[in-house]
């Protein structure tokens, strides 16, 4: 190396390796700490306080005692099965029902809208602003006995076949599965909608293009691309849907009947009325480890760990 | 040089010498100990392939990263342990970084402020002006076009006169057209102020356009240093052999050293100057014989006698040629190497030149060199995995 | 037969709006009936009452104030909190990175009602008085998450070169922070924060449990579903739908013009 300035240095003998301050290393840390000392102390230990306070026996006057009476679970369970089989099976059907309403939504925002999109998004936004409580009183005047809707519904026979099916009872849909299952549809549907067109918009419209030039029908082209790069949108729609649903109690209450009863408002009257605090923190431990399980196992399935 | 306020000469602090710095990754190793010595006032590039450490090199030293080891001087200063923020030393970054949230104005102030300079106006003027931005002044980033927004990236470093500017692939992301503009609008800038610069670029004419002096650097070394002329004419291992240009590169074997060493290549005698090659041969052992593509001109095998003696000479097949405007160029296979490259200016066209010919390629033996033959062939070239390792760790 | 297919999607879209948006419209329309009894379910006569006297419903406007500050400061300590937390996880190195993301991801993946039961026995077993502070403190554990995710995305989003030319024009770690790098999570962090305020304004499940005797608008909303549903309720929900557009598009406006002012 005739023209260098450069040569190798031989290994240094005693290389002064730096290191980051420990100050610096630091920081994180302290960054951490006080949201995470906050998610801890109200989140994850009431975790383990509800679970002690369902192994416990006693009564409001000579207070609990953890006693390891894992039977409360068994009694809860066994009592309360239908509710919790309910609370599935409704959430469930609104999470369906989401699904198929709420994709054309999202989809006609996505990619058809136009100049209208933002109005549109808005407008799917839009009732977030009144008080959902009020909102779902709302649905009382739609499902009125003597209302439009319900006239509508039955005038078109739809509320026959309904009742055949349990669904509905005679000319009424207030207090009747349908109005429950109704409620939680409209109630979630927006969480159901917004993670769809985000990942819907995120799909190259080229793509589209690319697909039918490769002799895909529009059908094709949304079986084989569109609805397969919109599954992170699909399992977090389904996710946000499912999982509030399942432990709704409001719904329940509003819309429906004592036997449209969900697993929420059992905790609801345990704890709040009732006052059997091991009953009903044991149900709430159920239903967390059921929606916990179902979610785990759902999200290994669709393959998207990462949601946060 | 002793100067520690840093800010206030535009011309004083001398070179920039790295001593023994390296950056390793826990068991990857991004730069390799090395010594290095940026003159005062030169334009210098750092030139090699994505992963080869230039950028970890240029972020070392505007402070961006902590070497391992070793010692970053401006002049006679160690600024090892200083915060990027109290160096007199100033980045151009890839892509830009300009403040998406500020106006042109206030990005190229935003370094005189954090100086607690009260009256930044003039100054600011003077340099949008400068850069012929005058009417953008207060726009936003996004508003302005690859070029321009380049030139606020160029300002907004510049103001604060810095001691070193550093330039990491400041062109990369313009088309080439525009590409070739800033280049002499830079170089012009740089004789301007007479700052030193140190530009990272894996581009190899880019470099060679603007700088006067160049480090190819090669997995975290550098391989060669020099003037461009010299690196190209005079390259020291095949990597920068094949990475500046294109080199055909013949394995030979010795058989007569002295002034000229005398090689033999499939059957083929070829003459090499002496102090040419690389590493001491000997006869008997073997050497890459190197020859540049627009260094060989090429004879339709009937005129071979034609050919002026003492010249190097391989006979071969035109097995491709393709017209390029300025020149032809052509791939000829023969025993003493396949595809060699062969690059014809169009003044004088034989039209008998045409893929399948025996022709004889021959050229003046003082453009010959030789290299080490214990070295890749293809090190350095487009396939060259050394040459496409992982991304820059920056 | 060839138009209905072709925008099968555009009719079933708008059919999905309908249904979003007829709650709304049933509230605003109540909010001018004039009911017979003591609850607002069937129409009866045109009316401005209710319009007219807004507080007119005892205890209505207090939980309203209430539910205002609420989530105010809930808003701001989640703000601050997640804030934090975003920024240590996309920006740092640290240990136990895994289960601090579930730690985060949790609270969203949880059905409110078990949230607000352990919370509850928490607090009973520690002999809190339940109130607007276990409230608060409720609120700000479950915004948390949600800022966490909102402030993120936009930090990840955010080019680190950004913060590497503030240092090298100048800018220590503290003016870095506060001239370059906040203003550009701002977005993300005023993104977090309308959704914590909302989340917090809205919540019911949650407070139910552990608000004891204080009443927030929901849980207000919540008893009148019980006692008798004032038409002042449908009034406020209105005025809020109202004023909530309103802002959205004034702000829609505002950003228009100002992109068509800036490009001129």
């Amino acid at each position: 190396m005739s023209t260098t300035l450069v040569k190798e240095t031989p290994p240094i003998e005693e290389p002064v390796l730096r290191k980051l301050s420990t100050r610096r290393r630091l920081v994180p840390y302290w960054l951490l700490l006080p949201g995470i000392v906050w998610l801890l102390v109200f989140f994850a230990l009431p975790m383990v306080y509800q679970a002690s306070t369902s192994v416990q026996t006693g009564s409001l006057e000579q207070g609990f005692e953890v006693t390891w009476h894992f039977a409360t679970y068994w009694d809860a369970f066994q009592e309360y099965w239908p509710q919790f089989v309910r609370s599935l099976l409704y959430a469930g059907t609104a999470t369906l029902l989401c699904l198929l309403l709420g994709y054309p939504l999202a989809y006609l925002i996505a990619f058809k809208a136009g100049r209208w999109r933002n109005l549109l998004l808005v407008l799917v936004i839009a009732p977030f602003f009144t008080s959902f409580l009020i909102r779902t009183l709302a649905w009382k005047t739609i499902l009125a006995d003597d209302s439009l809707v319900v006239d509508a519904l039955n005038t078109l026979h739809v509320l026959d076949v309904t009742s055949w099916l349990g669904w509905t009872e005679g000319d009424r849909v207030l207090a009747t599965p349908m109005a429950v299952v109704a409620g939680l549809t409209y109630n979630f549907l927006p969480f159901m909608i917004l993670p769809l067109y985000t990942s819907l918009e995120r799909i190259d419209g080229r793509l589209h293009e690319a697909a039918q030039d490769l002799y895909a029908s529009p059908a094709t082209t949304f079986r084989k691309v569109t609805f397969p790069l919109s599954m992170p949108g699909v399992v977090s729609g389904t996710l946000l849907t499912f999982i509030p649903a399942s432990g709704d109690y409001v719904n329940a209450e509003l819309l429906g009947s004592t036997d449209t009863k969900m697993v929420g408002n059992v905790i609801q009257s345990q704890f709040l009325r009732v006052l059997d605090y091991p009953t009903a923190a044991a149900l709430s431990f159920i239903l967390m480890a059921v929606v916990l399980l179902m979610v785990t196992v759902y999200i290994r399935r669709a393959g998207t760990e990462d949601l946060v | 040089m002793t100067d520690k306020t840093a800010h206030t000469g535009n011309t004083g602090g001398g070179d920039v010498r790295l001593s023994g710095i390296s950056k390793t990754y826990g068991s990857f190793t991004a730069v390799h100990p090395l010594d290095l010595t940026i003159p005062q006032g030169s334009f210098f590039a750092l030139l090699g392939a994505s992963g080869c450490g230039k950028t970890t090199t240029l972020r070392m030293i505007a402070g961006l990263e902590d070497p391992t080891t070793g010692t970053v001087f401006l002049g006679d200063r160690d600024v090892t342990d200083l915060p990027p923020y109290k160096r007199p030393v100033n980045t151009v970054f890839q892509s830009y970084a300009l403040f998406p949230h500020m106006d042109i104005f206030e990005n190229i102030a935003f370094g005189l402020r954090r100086r607690g300079i009260k009256s930044v106006k003039p100054q600011v003027d003077e340099m949008i002006e400068l850069v012929q931005l005058g009417e953008h002044a207060h726009k936003k980033p996004h508003q302005l076009s690859g070029g321009q927004q380049q030139r606020v990236a160029v300002a907004r470093a510049l103001i604060n006169h810095p001691q070193v500017l550093l330039l990491d692939e400041p062109l990369g992301a313009l088309d080439l057209k525009l590409r070739r503009q800033m280049q002499l609008e830079l170089k012009r800038i740089q004789t301007e102020v007479g700052i030193t610069f140190v530009h990272v670029t894996h581009d190899q004419e880019e470099a060679m356009t603007m700088a006067d002096q160049v480090a190819v650097m090669n997995g975290g070394r550098v391989e060669q240093l020099g003037a461009p002329a010299d690196l190209y004419e005079n390259p020291q291992t095949t990597f920068v052999a094949n990475f500046l240009g294109t080199s055909n590169l013949i394995e030979a074997e010795v058989v007569e050293t002295g002034g000229d060493v005398l090689v033999t290549a499939g059957g083929g005698k070829l003459r090499v100057p002496g102090e040419r090659c690389t590493s001491a041969v000997r006869a008997g052992g073997k050497v890459l014989v190197g020859v540049r593509p627009e260094k060989i001109s090429l004879t339709h095998a009937d005129d071979a006698d034609e050919i002026a003696a003492g010249r190097n000479r391989v006979t071969g097949r035109i097995a491709d040629s393709s017209f390029i405007g300025v020149s032809t160029q052509y791939v000829v296979n023969s025993p003493a190497g396949a595809e060699l490259q062969v690059y014809e200016q169009n003044i004088e066209r034989d039209s008998r030149l045409v893929p399948g010919t025996e022709v004889v390629l021959h050229w003046n033996p003082a453009h010959t060199f030789g290299l080490d033959a214990a070295q890749s062939l293809l090190a350095g070239t487009v396939g060259d995995a050394g040459a496409e390792t992982v991304e820059d760790a920056a | 037969m060839q138009w209905l297919r072709k925008n099968l999607v555009v009719i079933a879209g708008l059919l999905t709006l309908a249904y979003l948006i007829l709650p709304n419209v049933v509230v605003m329309a109540f909010s001018f009936n004039k009911p017979n009894g003591r609850f607002n379910y069937a129409w009866q006569q045109f009316s401005l009452d209710a319009w007219k006297d807004p507080c007119g419903v005892a205890d209505m406007c207090e939980s309203l104030t209430l539910s205002l500050q609420l989530a105010a400061w809930a808003t701001a300590g989640a703000v601050v909190l997640g804030t934090m937390i975003a920024f240590a996880l996309v920006r740092y190195r640290f240990r136990a990175r895994g289960a601090i993301n579930s730690l985060i991801f949790l609270p969203m993946a949880m059905p409110e009602v078990v949230m607000a039961a352990s919370l509850l026995t928490l607090f009973l077993n520690m002999g809190a008085e339940l109130g607007f502070w276990t409230v608060l403190i409720a609120h700000i554990m479950f915004c948390l998450s949600f800022v966490v995710t909102a402030v993120k995305a936009r930090v990840m989003s955010m080019d680190p070169r950004l913060e590497e030319a503030a240092r090298d024009l100048y800018a220590g770690p503290v003016q870095t922070f506060l001239r370059v790098t906040l203003p550009i999570a701002a977005p993300g962090i005023a993104a977090g924060a309308l959704l914590a305020f909302a989340l917090s304004f809205d919540d019911f499940i949650i407070t139910n449990f552990n608000a004891g005797s204080t009443v927030t608008f929901p849980m207000f909303v919540w008893g009148s579903a019980q006692r008798g549903t004032p038409v002042q309720i449908n009034v406020i929900g209105t005025a809020m739908f109202v004023i909530a557009v309103l802002v959205v598009v004034a702000g829609q406006i505002v950003s228009n013009r100002r992109r068509k002012t800036a490009t001129a």
